[in-house]
């Protein structure tokens, strides 16, 4: 009918557009995942910098650097970029890049939503980052934005309220085209049972991002009613309570952990049996652990504030469905071991990041554990024990998981292999300093040293001094993995179709790089 | 109809960077003007017009693809599951706010009421405005002083809203088998009464509002019962509107002769949105309303 459309579709067979419009409209899948993973990366330096200042702050005891309104800021922004810019865009970059290759899609369901959802997140992280330039300057709440702590503040509060409206729906749309892609897309014979466990992991994640992301956009906007439209959800005067805000906060904030580490999960269990030489072991259970786990998600909220005062009941409760999870979890562990188990192992850099995160995720899930034990956790709670759990799942879990996967599928993507020699240091020396930044935050938060304050007691400084020492070298490791990238990008041995010698799935029967367009017949799976 | 193995992947497309552009514009000129700074109103009108722009070509697109055949069987199922999951986030999104009343009345008012060092004589109960806040009044009561605030009985306006909207749905319905035998006659007809109902519906809401404020004291910062009670059905109205806009627009598409009697499936999104609404306001009729 219309000659547009025509034109559209005469065009749909030939390469990519030139220049930089392509990349702005571009609908491809490949581009729109490369896109989620530079973005990715950019942040994760950003916001890796502010964790730096945070560091340098905390170098020595006393004020020196910079003063507590910033330090407020730069730990609240570290959270904010690392949560919503770094870790949730990359794993959306590898789903976009993955997904389609793996399930033998042309591209993704929805593809210009697809373009969207990437678009939203530069314009919604310069609008949270313009909070700094502002009278006030930006959040300093925490990544949490407990009110009435946010009841304060400037304008900057507002724009990452309405930035968190737009990376919800980024969230949203992005999950939603998961979900289509996977439920609609796959090739004949594909069943769900016979997709790889990175599709089934982003699957999960996407239902969560469906079912949380809402709910989290519905309390900042009571935020912002509260702030500037008079109504009283977070105000015993007015009836409200602000605990509430922490209900609300926590029943996204605890799917959020899974939706950063689930699709981690799956990229390890890509790796692992690659270099096992064997097949996943337990697969069907492996599918069943991770929906258990994002069951189990919904659930077990309120482990997070257990001083805030609820009734014995609900400790109790919250303390048992949250101990649950070690459940599943300890499925996927024991599935991964036993992948490993008598495989005809090598430990190129994926493999070797797949290792370290399944040693050191499992020291976060064990403290995790501790931080569930209610008595416990009164002593644990917001010390700097829960700052090194959380890292130990998220830095060791997902951001290392990322970082196999990047080495994993680097020459996939690129089409060359990347330096074995350079990875293999990026990796040691990530993992090394990785342990010597947060090993020592376990005994700082024992002992009881606050998470969130500038300053600190004279008897934390050598473990605040050796933590800072690891997060220098942590930082500047990273611009090695840049160095990495740059080099594998611009030229290197050439990959070959299978790369990895025990690789099994359909992304490595197209040739390295993948073309523009793959799968546009779709293949069948036996 | 191409077959299964020929999906539409449509070629570049400056729609999504236009709607971003308009949201970060919109987003940007609201902090500002929520900050009392007197160019914001102007930059969200920017952005809300960039916005409707986007709109306008976006959809416009994707009406000119389907008409001229692009989208097969498979596109057409990528579109339903895309609306069914949207709809999810939606509920998600009013759960959000239900679970704020729900945790109000049942533990927050209550603990207050108890915590008598803190508020002491406060006497708990729903409806309230909190211990600082105006005391309530019977339900349809016109409030002449300051310090007292009256709700709304659920069995005046809002009783006829309900029956509005459920019969609304049966029109929409009736529309829908009027699209499966394709009698273009009868779908405008019925789609001209559910966009009328729609109509009716937000008039009274306004009515409503309009009494709430002028007449019964009972306004957004009416503690947490204005705070649950405009939110709830605020949003829910927000919804409405923009159900009825979908509606109106299908109407008129059918009016220009789009759609046949297999391939329907915006009006049957609309249709899907529209009993959604329905839905989330019969959970409100009973929960804000009568209990």
């Amino acid at each position: 009918m219309s000659s547009t459309a025509e034109h559209h579709h005469d065009d749909h067979h030939h390469g990519p557009a030139k220049g930089f419009m392509r990349w702005v409209t571009t609908t491809n899948h490949k581009d729109i995942g490369t896109m989620y993973l530079i973005f990715s990366l950019v942040m994760f330096m950003v916001g890796g910098f502010m964790a730096l200042i945070v560091r340098a702050e905390l170098f020595v005891p006393g004020l020196q650097l910079v003063d507590p309104h910033f330090f407020n800021q730069m730990t609240t922004m570290h959270a904010l970029i690392m949560v919503f810019g770094a870790i949730m865009p990359g794993m959306v970059g590898f789903a976009n890049w993955q997904v389609p290759l793996m399930i033998g899609a042309p591209d993704m369901a929805l593809p210009r939503l697809n373009n969207w959802s990437f678009w939203i997140l530069p314009f919604a992280f310069s609008l949270i980052l313009s909070g700094l330039f502002f009278f006030g300057g930006g959040p300093a709440s925490g990544w949490t934005l407990y009110a009435p702590l946010t009841l304060q503040g400037g304008i900057g509060v507002d724009l990452t309220i309405f930035a968190i409206h737009m990376m919800g729906i980024s969230s949203i749309m992005g999950a939603i085209n998961v979900i289509v892609t996977v439920f609609n897309m796959r090739a004949p014979g594909m069943t769900l049972m016979k997709m790889p466990l990175f599709v089934w992991t982003w699957v999960i994640t996407a239902f969560l991002l469906i079912a949380v992301m809402p709910v989290f956009a519905g309390a900042v906007t009571m935020v912002l009613t509260d702030r500037h439209f008079g109504t009283a959800f977070f105000d015993p005067a007015g009836g409200g309570d602000p605990v509430l805000y922490q209900h609300i906060f926590w029943f996204f904030g605890h799917p959020e952990v899974y939706i950063m580490i689930l699709p981690a999960f799956g990229i390890i269990s890509q790796i692992i049996p690659t270099f096992s030489r064997k097949k996943l072991f337990g697969y069907e259970s492996m599918v069943f652990a991770t929906a258990g786990i994002a069951f189990l998600s919904f659930i077990v909220w309120a482990h997070h504030m257990f001083t805030v005062g609820m009734p014995l009941a609900g400790e109790l409760y919250f303390m048992y469905a949250t101990m649950l999870i070690a459940v599943p979890t300890g499925v996927k562990i024991f599935n991964w071991v036993s992948t490993m188990w008598r495989g005809s192992m090598t430990f190129e850099t994926p493999m070797l990041y797949a290792i370290a995160v399944v040693f050191l995720f499992t020291i976060g899930g064990l403290s995790g554990l501790m931080l569930a034990i209610v008595p416990a956790d009164f002593q644990y709670h917001d010390t700097y024990f829960v700052v090194a759990h959380f890292h130990y799942v998220l830095f060791s879990g997902a951001i290392m998981a990322m970082m196999g996967g990047v080495f994993y599928w680097l020459p996939k993507w690129t089409g060359h292999m990347y330096d074995e020699r350079l990875g293999k240091w990026q990796f040691w020396l990530t993992t090394i300093f990785f342990n010597i930044t947060f090993f020592p935050q376990h005994f700082l938060g024992l002992a009881g040293m606050p998470r969130r304050i500038p300053d600190y007691n004279l008897q934390f400084a050598e473990f605040n001094f050796m933590s800072s020492v690891g997060a220098m070298g942590l930082g500047i490791t990273q611009l090695l993995f840049i160095y990495i990238i740059y080099k594998a990008v611009k030229g290197g041995e050439k990959a070959t179709t299978e790369v990895w010698e025990g690789a099994e799935g359909l992304e490595w029967t197209v040739p390295s790089p993948a073309p523009y367009h793959t799968f546009e017949t779709p293949p069948v799976v036996k | 109809m191409s077959g299964p193995s020929d999906y539409y992947v449509p070629h570049s497309s400056h729609w999504p960077i236009t709607a971003t552009i308009g949201l970060f514009i919109l987003a940007f000129g609201a902090a500002i003007m929520l900050n009392d700074m007197a160019a914001g109103k102007w930059i969200m009108l920017v952005g809300g017009a960039v916005l409707i722009y986007m709109l306008f070509g976006w959809f416009g697109t994707v009406i000119s693809e389907s008409e001229g055949g692009y989208y097969s069987g498979q596109v057409d199922t990528s579109f339903r599951m895309g609306m069914a999951w949207f709809i999810f986030s939606e509920v998600l999104f009013f759960a959000a706010f239900f679970g704020a009343l729900f945790y109000v009345r049942k533990l927050a008012v209550p603990w207050l009421d108890e915590a008598e060092i803190l508020w002491p004589g406060y006497n708990g109960g729903w409806p309230t405005a909190g211990p600082a806040g105006p005391q309530v009044l019977g339900p349809d009561t016109h409030v002449e002083q300051a310090g007292f605030f009256s709700t709304i009985g659920a069995w005046g306006l809002p009783m006829w809203n309900t029956i509005i909207l459920l019969t609304s749905s049966v029109t929409c319905t009736f529309a829908h088998w009027a699209f499966v035998k394709g009698q273009r006659g009868r779908i405008v007809f019925w789609l001209a009464v559910t966009v009328a109902l729609g109509c009716l519906f937000l008039y009274f809401q306004a009515f409503e509002y309009h009494e709430a404020y002028t007449a019964y004291g009972l306004t957004l910062g009416t503690g947490i019962y204005g705070a649950t009670f405009f939110m709830l059905t605020g949003f829910h109205g927000l919804h409405v509107t923009i159900g009825t806009l979908i509606l109106f627009i299908v109407l008129l598409r059918v009016i220009r002769g789009h759609f046949t009697e297999q391939n329907h499936f915006a009006f049957e999104a609309a249709a899907w949105y529209w009993h959604f609404v329905d839905t989330v306001w019969l959970l409100l009729f009973v929960f804000v309303y009568v209990l």
